[in-house]
């Protein structure tokens, strides 16, 4: 069976062009998606969580949630966490969950673009969808990132190289890489601007002053660059994990997101983040509309309050404050630091995964669900806010994770 | 069920405060010979009216989540703890999703529409009112620069024009064509704007004005059941109100809704010489036929502005200084946040909050203009019972002018008005006003065969803002909501979409794939976003 249109469930790029053909329910062949698509998709298969478990033994479903909800019921200071690899109606689900539980929860903007939430809170952001990138652009600067590992088919679809409306394509373009060293990306660069790691907040300061003729010189590569930004017709900045994770963190964001403002007295600019995981976007939607607040939320209270660093999930665990978990669509074990996983597995800890993983390695009761993007539906938005359809491409008697979170709120009002 | 000896005020069918019974079977008011529910509700004592009606607001979609997320400093001080019926959330001037639906069934709403949503961002408009609770809910679709607008305005190709407008409102499950300051919205993304009706759009030889008739005549001729609903150019700007007349009066005989018409009402040639230019507005909604408003009153305290009019946020992020958010919108629109404080000493905010008062006060026919606050534009709607009790009390009006800026009683109208709302007035500006502007035939009036939403409160002319702040009983499709003015049940509304239909050319469908980023097949909102959907035809 060959399936169209299909929204690629591995990256904040959220393509929806991907054709993928299953045959027998097994997915054989992938067609437009990058690299990295095309091997998740037709691994999809492989690696499977086969069975629920409950301290490592094979129990039924049923008895993996039973045994979910009374750990989480009867915990002082559970805690939720995850969501940004699941679709929005599981996400609704498990904020509801949080909600009756007292619970706290937190997304994995809280280790990625965290800082960029913060900055948004101090200054704003002005940002477009990546169409007006394709259709207006003739200066489009990566700062920070490596889509050309990352996020592979960002250039071709939606910057660089497409013809948009009122541009042809590559040649009537300026593409700008800025990092601490030559990535992949920089090789398609018109030009590569090569800055010491941990100096952003201050060369973009320096940029600033310079723009509002505060400060007559900048080192030649940032002042060319401060007149490129003036001088274009539409500008964009895209950012990563090397602006929002280095030293200065949300100090860097709020200063990017200043001069992206301070630009605009001159010319059109806009500034995006490149989300890494394909809902992230949707995770810090969600939890807006619902709670007022993207990330590192605490509903000890009856109410939400959020308070990163005190809310958020490796903080909470590393001061080791909750005394069970539930991790949804993520991997914690692989990626936390070490005193906030080692938490994770002194205490009762419920994974709903796909797949075997660390973080199922060492989970009290595992449990195994569809996967959102293949084996459900739901909503996804894309790294700009565009919100997209996943579809189901592979049937599974598994259930999707709003299924089950839909049984622990069940039972924990019962 | 009998709402039993309430002091009914029904404008639509002439009722204006008689003593009556009411009957409802089947979440339907009937007549008393269909009743089989006898359940009573003892009303006696108390004031019945039909189910507010909420004309323009904004509660749902990318802008206003970009304000909740934006402004953290804005949810603290205004909390909302959950009970057994009612989710946890926040306020206050952007209020979580939950809190939305609960905070308008206490007053006694029961339909609310949400008034801006760029097409590809529907599904996330969509998706957030599955979460809005009590209340019946709809979209109005953004198109007043959407690219297929203005080629067909260009190219003089109406009737292309009139079935991609069919289309868009089907693809995004939309009720009415919006549009927001025609063509600047599209020069914005080069940074500029459009100060008159006959500037010209970038790119495309068009004019606003030419968007703006094309797009009433299309709404026309598809039978809408609401008009276009403008929010006009140069909003916020001195001296406005001449374009807003220029655009009222050219649009005839079209029929025309224009929003938030304080932020147009405004004379004076800078802030300096800022003057009420309300009673003008008045003056040519009273000789106009064919044309309705809101006002969008000011609310003293903090507000949240957000609108799709980009190049104007940016101005008042310029006036303000405070910290700002746009988001623009391949092929359709663009937005912008900016929060604003309305403060009663300052003399510009002053008589902004004048206007709306003066033009609710001064168009003698209630069914053309309506009571909002172009939430949370010019302040939160759970501030509409404070202004009913200013339209309802000129000693009440009197009060407030004394604590305002001087100025006011110099460059408005409004001390010198003497006009107190009625009751019945009251139920025209927020229920069957805007029912009847909405086509909604259902709602707005508790005639047999109108939907069982219905607002019943302890009336104390005393305290009229208490009053309508929180309803004795707020009963939707029959079933009771709210009591006491606390949340009572867990219900959830309907969402109204059209019947229209309609395809796109093989040419559309090649511009389509060129020049958006996510595939045709990928835009239409999909019915799995409209867990109710309420089907209405367009004739
Ligand atoms: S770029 Fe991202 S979204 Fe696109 S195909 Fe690759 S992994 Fe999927
Ligand atoms: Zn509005």
């Amino acid at each position: 069976m060959i399936h169209e249109n299909v929204v690629c469930p591995f990256c904040g790029c959220l393509c929806d062009d991907i054709v993928v053909t299953t045959e027998d329910n097994q997915i054989t062949d992938v067609k437009n998606a990058c690299a990295i698509s095309k091997s998740k998709f037709l691994n999809h298969h492989v690696n499977m969580l086969e069975s629920a478990l409950v301290d490592g033994k094979e129990v039924s479903m049923d008895e993996a949630v039973d045994r979910a909800t009374e750990i989480l019921s009867s915990a002082d200071n559970p805690l939720i966490y995850g969501l940004s690899s699941t679709e929005c109606e599981a996400q609704r689900h498990a904020i509801h969950l949080a909600e009756l539980l007292g619970a706290t929860i937190d997304q994995t903007a809280s280790v990625c673009h965290g800082p960029t939430i913060l900055g948004t809170q101090d200054a704003g952001c002005v940002k477009c969808t990546l169409g007006e990138v394709k259709n207006r652009a003739d200066l489009i600067i990566y700062w920070g990132c490596n889509p050309a590992e990352a996020h592979i088919r960002h250039f071709r679809r939606y910057s660089v190289f497409p013809e948009g409306l009122f541009r042809k394509g590559r040649n009537e373009r300026e593409v700008v890489v800025v990092d601490v060293r030559a990535t992949a990306s920089a090789r398609i660069a018109t030009t590569f601007v090569k800055t010491e790691p941990g100096t952003d907040f201050e060369n973009i300061s320096l940029m600033r002053a310079y723009l509002k003729g505060k400060r007559d010189s900048l080192p030649d590569e940032l002042r060319d660059l401060v007149e490129k930004m003036k001088t274009c017709t539409f500008g964009i900045i895209f950012f990563g994990l090397g602006l929002t994770m280095s030293k200065g963190k949300h100090l860097n964001v709020d200063a990017a997101l200043r001069l992206v403002r301070d630009l605009n007295e001159f010319t059109k600019f806009s500034i995006t983040p490149m989300r890494g995981h394909y809902n992230v976007t949707g995770a810090g939607s969600t939890m807006a509309w619902v709670t007022g607040y993207p990330f590192s939320v605490n509903f000890a209270l009856g109410y939400p309050l959020s308070n990163p660093g005190e809310f958020s999930a490796v903080d909470v665990l590393a001061r080791k404050e909750c005394d069970a978990a539930l991790i949804i669509a993520s991997d914690p074990a692989a990626n936390f630091p070490a005193e906030a996983w080692k938490h994770l597995a002194d205490i009762p800890t419920i994974v709903m995964d796909p797949k075997v993983s660390l973080t199922t390695r060492i989970a009290k009761v595992s449990i195994p669900v569809a996967t959102a993007g293949i084996e459900a539906e739901g909503t996804a938005y894309r790294m700009d806010g565009i919100p997209l359809r996943l579809k189901k491409i592979v049937q599974t008697s598994r259930p999707s994770d709003a299924a089950v979170l839909t049984k622990m709120i069940e039972k924990v009002r019962a | 069920m009998i709402i039993r000896n309430g002091t009914v005020h029904d404008p639509a069918n002439n009722i204006n405060g008689e003593k009556m019974d009411i009957f409802v079977e089947k979440g339907k008011i009937v007549d008393e010979s269909d009743l089989k529910d006898t359940r009573e509700i003892d009303a006696s004592g108390l004031l019945v009216m039909p189910g507010g009606v909420e004309i323009h607001t904004h509660i749902a979609g990318s802008k206003v989540n970009i304000a909740r997320i934006m402004r953290p400093e804005d949810h603290r001080k205004d909390v909302v703890k959950k009970t057994q019926y009612r989710r946890s959330g926040t306020g206050y001037t952007v209020p979580t999703t939950f809190t939305i639906g609960y905070r308008y069934a206490e007053m006694g709403y029961t339909t609310v529409w949400e008034a801006a949503t760029p097409p590809l961002g529907a599904r996330h408009s969509h998706e957030e009112l599955m979460d809005i609770p009590l209340v019946d809910k709809g979209i109005f679709t953004l198109m007043g620069s959407n690219y297929f607008v203005l080629k067909y305005t260009e190219e003089g190709e109406f009737e292309k024009l009139k079935n991609f407008v069919a289309w868009l409102l089907y693809a995004t499950r939309g009720y009415a064509v919006k549009i927001v300051n025609p063509g600047g919205v599209e020069n914005w993304k080069w940074g500029k704007n459009v100060n008159s009706l006959d500037d010209t759009v970038q790119n495309f030889n068009v004019t606003p004005r030419e968007i703006l008739k094309n797009l009433a005549r299309a709404a026309d001729e598809l039978h809408l059941p609401h008009s276009i609903h403008i929010h006009c150019n140069n909003l916020g700007s001195p001296g406005n109100y001449a374009i807003t007349k220029e655009t009222i009066e050219m649009l005839a005989p079209y029929r025309r809704h224009i929003t938030h018409i304080q932020f147009n009402s405004y004379a004076g040639e800078d802030w300096a010489t800022f003057t009420s230019g309300g009673s003008d507005i008045a003056a040519v909604l009273n000789k106009s036929k064919n044309v309705t408003c809101d006002v969008g009153q000011v609310i003293f305290g903090d507000a949240t502005t957000m609108t799709a009019d980009g190049p104007w946020q940016h101005t008042l992020f310029k006036l303000s200084g405070n910290k700002w958010a746009n988001s623009d919108v391949e092929m359709e629109t663009g937005a912008g946040i900016v929060p604003y404080k309305f403060k009663k000493k300052n003399v510009v905010n002053a008589i902004q909050w004048s206007i709306g008062l003066e033009v609710l006060l001064l168009t003698k026919d209630p069914y053309k203009v309506f009571l909002t606050t172009d939430h949370p534009n010019a302040g939160p709607f759970y501030f509409y019972p404070h202004v009913m009790e200013l339209l309802m009390s000129k000693k009440k009006r009197e009060e407030m002018i004394e604590k305002v800026h001087p100025l006011v009683k110099e460059r408005s109208a409004l001390s010198s008005i003497d006009r107190e709302y009625t009751l019945s007035d009251i139920a025209v500006v927020t229920r069957a006003g805007t029912a009847q502007a909405l086509g909604m035939t259902a709602k707005g009036h508790l005639g047999a065969g109108a939907d069982a939403d219905i607002s019943i409160y302890n009336f104390d002319e005393e305290n009229i803002q208490k009053s309508f702040q929180k309803a004795a009983y707020t009963i939707k499709d029959g079933v009771i909501v709210v009591k006491d003015g606390n949340v009572v049940a867990d219900y959830m509304g309907r969402t109204y979409i059209l019947d229209v239909k309609a395809d796109l050319s093989e040419e559309e469908k090649r511009i389509f794939s060129k020049y958006y980023t996510v595939q045709l097949a990928n835009y239409p909102v999909e019915d799995a976003y409209l867990p109710r959907k309420e089907v209405v035809t367009c004739a």
